[in-house]
């Protein structure tokens, strides 16, 4: 039988040579394949460019250069100064004289004004005469004293300015240069770790060196909490009723093409009706995280409705089955089985959503949280909601659009910082998921 | 004498414009195996899944008719269907355990009934349907493993016994041993031989050899109405009908 079959059939050629129609889908196979990779190149590529292009940019945000001088003020020297009618003249000069020392003792000497240290600086008078006044008891006792460097001389350690691009000013003179090298080479003028730009709040637009995220950080919080608070029971309650509960109708329909269409709509839209809803008919106060949550919390409602909805219906309809089959109530049903087994798709949905609100700049644009220059920290929780406030991508924003080149590097810095939230937010997901992850 | 547990009476279903099942009376008895036989689609599980009105999830299904169960109408208003499924279990076609421990899969029912006092009791009642599901002795020292972990043939024994927990006086099975091997098959029908002592079981199947094994009545359906419903043993031997016969004997169906 087999072999009067074999006889019959048409000779083909032999198993080891392939023939031109498989080599065809071989080759069509491989090809597939290789645009594939080229694919995933491409955007890895892209992807390592625009990581090297924010850390470059963005890291000497966290550093900044800082004279560091330690000198005794003793109790003669403080007398004669607050003997004087101007006082921090007096203790400007004191410090420049007792910088003159240093660089003597380096074996040093260059001379400088004290107009010249005041551009390096601003004005270090008036902050030593604070703190010996605050701490008198550290008169005749060695102190150091870290002043952060102007904007410029940052931005010289930091290779935005150069002798050949300085441009003489009151801000700054090129012959500066010689005095900052000079005290570079003593070890008076060193690069440190910024703490205030993590810690810190923005400052005034003529002063990069002392701008921080800190405050708009907290901003960003009190927001999130607004929108995981809101969005996240309401999210769920509305999936799980439209998944669960809602008859099929032409209603429910229309709900569900809607929240489809609202996840698409435009941020910005978002923005202007909590403009009108929010703060011009509720009355809410302007720049306040609390107004920022509500626009977010709208924002993010559709995306998490979604995602929600996504898992609900991935519980296997053999799992309702059964709880219902041994008498389980509907909604027994839903809170004891389905819901559990939907928790880590929700989870992860809700803080993607939370991470998309977290990234937004639009609708905060226009209930007046971006330009708004965050200078204190809030005092209280219910202050923390109500007082305005910057948030992250606000605060990015608005150094991105001032002038001083020391901002910029600010902007690309709070990028970095943001990215470091956002990160953590998705690798937080990602361990849920992975942690309540159940198979059946 | 026969002690009738369920009475259907002109029993109409609609899938929105499709007429399921159609003028479907029939009385299903106490401490009998009742199988449902026919081709796919011939509305067995339909009119299954009527008797503890599973198809009130659906909401496109109609059902239309008297379905008594011990003289009561369980399409009445006053009825909850809630407290109807507990009444009459039901074990599916897949095993379907729910994704907890073995423990919890039994204990589950009893728990939302308010069956059991105290830890105790509800210890009792979780060993008595696992003995009464023909799987205590396989799972006694693992209570606590996953129910999901069990080859498919524990699995729906641990699904019947599930089912058995609450005290149902009737239990329906829709193809309880389509996903099962032989040796479990033989397994499960064992079990369902020795549970029609307390129940009235009813079991759609498409395998004619588990429903003449199994079943002391048989219903034939076909195209949505009732053919022939009789004792098995006339069914298989002597059907009434001419459809039934080619059915059983493989020319239709």
């Amino acid at each position: 039988m087999t072999d009067a079959s074999m006889d019959s059939g048409p000779k083909k050629g032999s198993l080891t040579t392939v023939d031109a129609r498989t080599k065809k889908r071989n080759a069509a196979e491989k090809r597939f394949k290789a645009y594939g990779i080229v694919a995933i190149l491409i955007g890895m590529f892209f992807l390592v460019v625009l990581a090297a292009s924010i850390l470059r940019s963005g890291l000497p945000a966290f550093t900044q250069a800082e004279m560091k001088l330690e000198f005794v003020l003793s109790q003669e020297e403080f007398d004669a100064a607050e003997g004087q009618l101007l006082k921090t003249k007096a203790y400007e000069g004191i410090f420049i004289s007792k910088l003159q020392d240093a660089l003597t003792e380096n074996g040093m000497s260059v001379a400088f004004d004290a107009a010249a240290i005041e551009r390096l600086l601003g004005k270090p008078g008036s902050m030593i005469r604070e703190y010996f006044r605050a701490n008198p008891d550290k008169i005749g006792t060695s102190v150091t004293f870290s002043l952060p460097a102007s904007s410029r001389v940052d931005g010289y350690f930091k290779g935005r300015v150069s002798r050949e691009t300085v441009v003489d000013s009151r801000f700054f003179e090129a012959k500066d240069l010689d005095l900052v090298d000079a005290l570079a080479d003593a070890g008076i003028i060193v690069r440190n770790f910024n703490w205030n730009f993590i810690t810190g709040s923005d400052s005034g637009v003529d002063n990069p060196s002392g701008a921080g995220i800190g405050v708009s950080v907290i901003g960003s919080l009190f927001m999130m909490l607004v929108v995981l608070v809101l969005s996240l029971p309401i999210g769920v309650a509305a999936s799980i009723y439209l998944e669960e509960f809602a008859p099929q109708n032409w209603f429910t329909d229309l709900i569900e093409v809607n929240i489809s269409n609202l996840a698409a709509v435009p941020s910005i839209v978002f923005g202007i009706l909590g403009l009108a809803v929010f703060i011009q008919f509720m009355h809410l106060p302007q720049s306040a995280p609390l107004v920022g949550g509500l626009v977010l919390t709208l924002m993010t409602l559709p995306t998490i409705i979604i995602s929600t909805r996504a898992s609900l219906k991935a519980v296997p309809p053999s799992i309702r089955e059964a709880a219902l089959g041994v008498g389980a109530s509907k909604m027994q049903t839903v809170f004891h089985h389905v819901l559990p087994l939907a928790a880590p798709g929700i989870l992860t949905g809700t803080i993607i959503g939370l991470a998309q609100a977290l990234g937004e700049t639009a609708p905060l644009l226009l209930i007046g949280m971006v330009g708004f220059i965050a200078r204190a920290y809030p005092e209280g929780v219910v202050s923390g909601f109500i007082d305005p406030n910057s948030a992250m991508p606000a605060q990015i924003y608005t150094w991105a659009a001032r002038a001083d080149a020391g901002f910029y590097e600010k902007a690309w810095g709070g990028i970095i910082i943001l990215l470091v939230f956002l990160l953590t937010m998705n690798i937080i997901a990602i361990i849920l998921r992975r942690r309540f992850e159940r198979r059946w | 004498m026969t002690d009738v547990k369920i009475k259907a009476k002109d029993v109409q279903v609609y899938y929105g414009d499709n007429h399921a099942i159609k003028d479907v009376s029939v009385e299903i008895e106490n401490n009998t195996v009742t199988a449902f036989i026919g081709p796919s689609g011939c509305g067995k599980s339909t009119f299954l899944r009527c008797l503890n009105r599973m198809n009130d999830t659906i909401d496109i299904c109609r059902v239309e008719g008297t379905i008594l169960i011990d003289g009561d109408d369980i399409y009445d208003k006053r009825v909850d269907p809630v407290q109807l499924r507990a009444k009459v279990g039901m074990v599916f076609q897949k095993p379907n355990p729910f994704p907890k421990s073995i423990y919890d899969n039994i204990a589950y029912g009893p728990r939302i009934h308010g069956m059991a006092r105290n830890k105790a009791e509800l210890d009792e009642i979780v060993e008595r349907a696992l003995r009464r599901g023909a799987i205590w002795d396989e799972v006694k020292d693992r209570l606590n493993a996953p129910g999901t972990g069990l080859s498919g043939g524990q699995q729906q024994r641990l699904c019947i016994a599930r089912a058995v927990a609450t005290e149902p006086e009737v239990l329906l099975m829709d193809e309880p041993c389509s996903a099962l091997d032989p040796i479990a098959t033989a397994q499960v029908e064992e079990l369902i031989d020795e549970l029609r002592q307390n129940y009235a079981v009813v079991i759609v199947t498409h395998s004619m050899q588990q429903a003449a094994r199994v079943s002391q009545k048989t219903a034939f359906f076909h195209l949505g109405n009732l053919v022939e419903y009789d004792d098995t043993s006339k069914i298989f031997t002597n059907p009434e009908d001419s459809r039934t016969e080619s059915y059983i004997t493989g020319r239709i169906g």
